[in-house]
């Protein structure tokens, strides 16, 4: 029964691609169905008219496109289901298909984990289809043929929930690259670009080393089992180096797909270049599915987690949270940025993954399933506020076709709704109290302050030096989303564009976000909901769950013990509020000062404040540009025009500020350097002459021969 | 009864504070040879403020008019956690002290919101040096509070001035980086002397003030009272976790009022030293703070360190 869900889910988003092809057939579908009512016209009359009708020039496309993400939404729907029922059933499921080479069905297998992720995509992909038939409305037919959009957009979402229901490597491979592939076409869907293009040829690119290891990574497993199913991987019995070879290949795969520093380049290019309701589903989701991925490799197929690999995770996701919130902060482009803010948020996740992987081998099962919980639930909500916010950036791009936040502002007045919307989601992502991002923060916290129990003393000395640079995070990431919001929203309008912004007519647009933001709050106030879910998870994978999760109820949260640690946001609201309501009715009960008077701006006595006197992005990041200024390539530069006698008045002045990624001249000039080199030396062998050719194949066969003669 | 305490607590906490700071002043006028104004002079300051009409700029929207009572209430339920007179209160259970510094960054985020908002060079100005000086500050004082939650095994921090107060008079070397890095952070997050000149509007200095340079009436007097609230909150966090004795354990009337006594008496003391280094010292250039907070950083980072490394016993 549950699986028939998860399959629907599947099938509708198969269905919601194919529906979509029919987009350029509107003439041949009006023949069909001509042919057909002429074939049995015995059929009820409302029912032609119907047909007849949606099929009008100037209603099929809308109509169609609404059925589109219909589907799309129904798919999200039944995907919810599904992980929901497996996660309160806790009940392992799994099946056969008879796809593929007829020696070689495919396994499914439906847990928790599995699950916990399909609830994510579930969540991802409902609210895409309430916010797209908007959002997509906005692209000319014959420029930006629908048809492909949701061709893809529907495989995109297939692959991604097939991945999850993989159990054996053949049919997770395939999955994984339908994944990718139908992803690179979204990424090139505005190929008119040049910037686009290359954008999706690096995302393929790296998308395809990575399946590469990936692929590598099963093999090492299967080199020592009878076979490529999960369950034949998960007895395999390796040694520690295989093992390490395995756990390496599997972080450079996932990495690669998850935005892993250094192996994150694609991200920021890619995800401006989609549409706001891909990036949304990519950033928010896929990313999600390849820490999936991570999570089944080492926790589920390799078992045997060595502590050392949770040290190399720990580095490498203290480094991408690090790295990534500052590249964060430097971005004017406001979905390069929230790109860069996912690689933060992927490095969370992955630091505190590693930190179960310490604990789980150094004997501390409740404490691996509390970082595990951590790990997920951080997951879970930078789903959610990701896709929050990539989808407000959609429709802040929709009103004012502008993704540079300098060219905004004020846009508070004019958006009203958005505007909140936005907020909430800035409020999440910077981890403020009552909201869901603060809850994941404060756990990976607790997890980390109980290093203490360690007996290795390097890795006792090493975690806290991790919680510090995660303090130091997400004290970044409110700055940098302070920003965000403040240029944006606040102050005057910085361009002509946001001057004339106003708030979308098209209220669905709206619906998607906030249903969104009320999880974010929702989620934020009872965090014990996803956490029972998250238990369940563990107690299937880990055979742990947390020490006491329920120890004072739901109001509370108290991961270790109620004397250790205890949070309870619904008090902290009720008190909040209560505070609050009771200042602002004591300051404002007397009649005579209720009332505000509204004046100029003071400008200190010279008149005129304009737009331009504001900060932009640039200058707000300029204190932490000069103190980190290691951490960029930057090319700052001031020209000045000169004129008049002797060239000394300033005409103009123009500045250029280039903030550039370090690992681009690290590590990828030097590896296109060597691979061009590499090929041409290997092109120096290839003569064009024929004779030489079988001169060549003439000396492989007598090797060949020799080898197999030995 | 335990929640009433924590009520009087919390009700204590708002009182007191602005006496905090006018005591602050007067020694400050004393030791600069100028004659002090009354010592409840925040009080009517504050009262004169609440009964002004309160002007707000055309640009401004709900952020600004909404911010003061979003930053009071927030640095008010910081406050609320933190044990004054008395430890094992309830409220000390609903938000821990990473919560705390949690609050911090909520009221310092809509503060700098509303600096924003109004979309002067000033408001910006200040945002952007505020963010970034907390940045670093708030990483610090995480070090600083995790030293003691490790150390008390516990992040609640009622129960972790209890344990320091069980454990008696122990130099604990980690206790002492972490003291110094709190004092630091402390310092610098309530924007005194060297890092930011409470007293002056000199554009190029100018941190806070420059934020809530367009508030008027009522919203300036949440705005300074929210400020007075976290200097307190600052001076009653090192006092009580460093030396926490007199701080009542029993809920009598007779140990309350000691530790009522025994937390002014603390905090008079640590006044005059902030009032004294005040004085002696000159406010530092904008990019010199990063080198002041960094060592800070680095101060919680050995406490934290020197905790693992030399007490923890296996």
């Amino acid at each position: 029964m549950i699986l028939i869900l998860a399959y629907a889910a599947v099938l509708l988003s198969f269905a919601s691609g194919l529906l979509a092809l029919l987009m350029n057939q509107r003439d041949n579908l009006a023949a069909l169905s001509r042919y057909g009512f002429k074939k049995y016209p015995n059929t009820i009359k409302d029912g032609q008219e119907l047909v007849f009708c949606s099929l009008d020039e100037q209603r099929f496309p809308v109509l169609l496109k609404q059925a589109v993400f219909v589907l799309l939404g129904m798919s999200g729907i039944f995907a919810v289901l599904a992980g929901l029922s497996v996660l309160i059933s806790t009940d392992i499921i799994t099946d056969r298909i008879s796809l593929g080479l007829p020696w070689l069905p495919w396994h499914v297998r439906f847990d928790g984990l599995s699950g916990f992720f399909f609830l994510i995509i579930g969540i991802a992909v409902s609210t895409v289809s309430l916010y797209g038939p908007a959002y997509v409305n906005a692209y000319e037919e014959d420029r930006h043929p629908f048809a492909a959009l949701g061709l893809f957009t529907g495989l995109f979402v297939a692959g991604m929930l097939l991945v999850l229901l993989a159990d054996d490597a053949f049919m997770f491979m395939i999955a994984w690259e339908l994944m990718s592939v139908a992803s690179y076409f979204l990424v090139a869907f505005q190929h008119e670009h040049p910037a686009n293009r290359r954008a999706a040829f690096l995302y393929l690119l790296m998308a395809e080393v990575g399946a590469l290891a990936i692929i590598l990574g099963f093999g090492v497993l299967a080199g020592f089992s009878d076979g490529f199913t999960f369950d034949a991987l998960r007895n395999a019995q390796l040694s520690t180096t295989w093992g390490s070879i395995a756990f390496g290949l599997a972080l450079l795969g996932f990495g690669m797909k998850a935005g892993i520093f250094p192996v994150h380049v694609w991200l920021p290019e890619a995800h401006p270049a989609a549409p706001s309701h891909i990036s949304a589903l990519m950033s928010g989701v896929m990313l999600k599915v390849a820490v999936y991925g991570l999570v089944r490799f080492c926790f589920d197929l390799l078992g045997d987690v060595q502590w050392q690999w949770g040290v190399v995770l720990l580095i490498l996701g203290t480094v991408s949270a690090l790295g990534g919130i500052l590249y964060a902060m430097m971005q004017p482009n406001l979905k390069r940025l929230l790109a860069y803010s996912s690689v933060e948020n992927i490095g969370i996740i992955v630091m505190v993954l590693g930190l179960a992987m310490i604990f789980l081998d150094n004997g501390h099962p409740q404490l691996t399933a509390l970082a595990f919980l951590a790990a997920l639930l951080h997951a879970f909500n930078h789903a959610l506020f990701k896709n929050l916010l990539f989808l407000g950036a959609g429709i802040l791009h929709h009103q004012t076709h502008e993704l540079n936040i300098d060219m905004m502002g004020g846009l508070i007045k004019k958006m009203p709704q958005t505007s909140l919307l936005f907020l909430v989601g800035c409020m999440s992502i910077s981890s403020l109290p009552l909201f869901n991002g603060f809850v994941s923060e404060w756990l990976a916290f607790q997890a980390a302050l109980q290093a203490d129990v360690l007996d290795n003393g390097v890795l006792r000395s090493l975690i806290p030096v991790a919680a510090a640079a995660l303090a130091l995070t997400a004290a970044l990431a409110a700055a940098c989303f302070v920003k965000v919001f403040g240029l944006i929203f606040l102050g005057q309008s910085r361009s002509h564009h946001s001057e004339k912004a106003h708030e979308v007519t098209d209220k669905s647009m709206l619906a998607g976000p906030a249903l969104l933001a009320a999880l974010c709050f929702l989620f934020g106030i009872f965090p014990g909901l996803v956490i029972h879910l998250i238990n369940s998870v563990s107690a299937q994978l880990l055979e742990q769950t947390m020490p006491n999760d329920s120890a004072l109820g739901w109001l509370w949260l108290a991961p270790v013990s109620a004397e250790q640690a205890s949070y309870s946001p619904p008090l902290v609201l009720l008190a909040a509020l209560l505070a609050g309501s009771a200042t602002f009715w004591y300051l404002r009960r007397s009649p005579e000062t209720k009332t505000m008077r509204r004046a100029a701006t003071w400008d200190c006595g010279f008149g005129g404040v304009t737009s331009r006197m504001q900060y932009s992005s640039g200058a707000f990041t300029m204190p932490l540009r000069r103190i980190f200024a290691k951490a960029w390539l930057i090319d700052e530069r001031i020209d000045k025009t000169m004129q008049g006698a002797m060239d000394q008045d300033v005409a103009a002045v123009h500045y250029h500020l280039h903030i550039h990624d370090h690992s681009w001249p690290r590590l990828y000039q030097p590896i296109e350097r060597g691979v061009n080199s590499l090929a041409k030396r290997v092109g120096r062998i290839q003569t064009g002459n024929i004779r030489t050719y079988l001169g060549y194949s003439f000396v492989t066969l007598l090797l060949m021969l020799w080898v197999v003669s030995q | 009864m335990n929640g009433l305490i924590a009520i009087l607590q919390t009700v204590l906490f708002v009182s007191l504070a602005p006496l905090l700071a006018g005591w602050l002043k007067l020694c400050k006028c004393c030791l600069q040879n100028r004659k002090p104004p009354s010592l409840l002079q925040p009080y009517r300051d504050l009262l004169k403020l609440t009964r002004k009409h309160p002007v707000v700029a055309e640009q401004a929207s709900w952020i600004f008019t909404k911010a003061p009572y979003i930053i009071f209430s927030a640095t008010l339920m910081a406050a609320s956690v933190v044990p004054l007179i008395a430890v094992d209160l309830p409220t000390s259970a609903g938000a821990d002290m990473i919560v705390m510094v949690g609050f911090f960054a909520f009221a310092r985020f809509f503060l700098a919101l509303a600096g924003l908002d109004i979309g002067t060079a000033f408001g910006g100005m200040g945002s952007s040096r505020e963010m970034t000086i907390s940045s670093l500050a708030e990483p610090a004082m995480l070090m600083a509070v995790f030293t003691l939650a490790m150390a008390a095994s516990t992040t609640n921090l009622s129960v972790a001035i209890a344990h320091v107060l069980n454990e008696g008079l122990v130099l604990r070397p980690s206790f002492v980086f972490a003291l110094f890095a709190l004092i630091l952070v402390g310092v610098a997050e309530t924007g005194r002397v060297p890092v930011d000149n409470p007293a002056t509007h000199l554009e190029l200095t100018m941190i806070h003030e420059a934020m809530i340079l367009e508030y008027s009436g009522r919203h300036l007097a949440l705005i300074e009272w929210a400020s007075q609230l976290k200097l307190m909150l600052y001076g009653v966090l090192i006092a009580n976790i460093f030396l926490p004795w007199g701080i009542a354990e029993t809920f009598t009337a007779e140990a309350l009022l000691y530790g009522l006594l025994a937390i002014i008496a603390k905090l008079a003391v640590l006044a005059i030293a902030l009032a004294i280094s005040e004085t002696l010292l000159a406010k530092m250039r904008l990019f010199r703070v990063q080198e002041y907070l960094s060592f800070a950083y680095l101060l919680g980072l050995l406490g934290l360190l020197s905790h693992i490394i030399l007490e923890v016993s296996h």
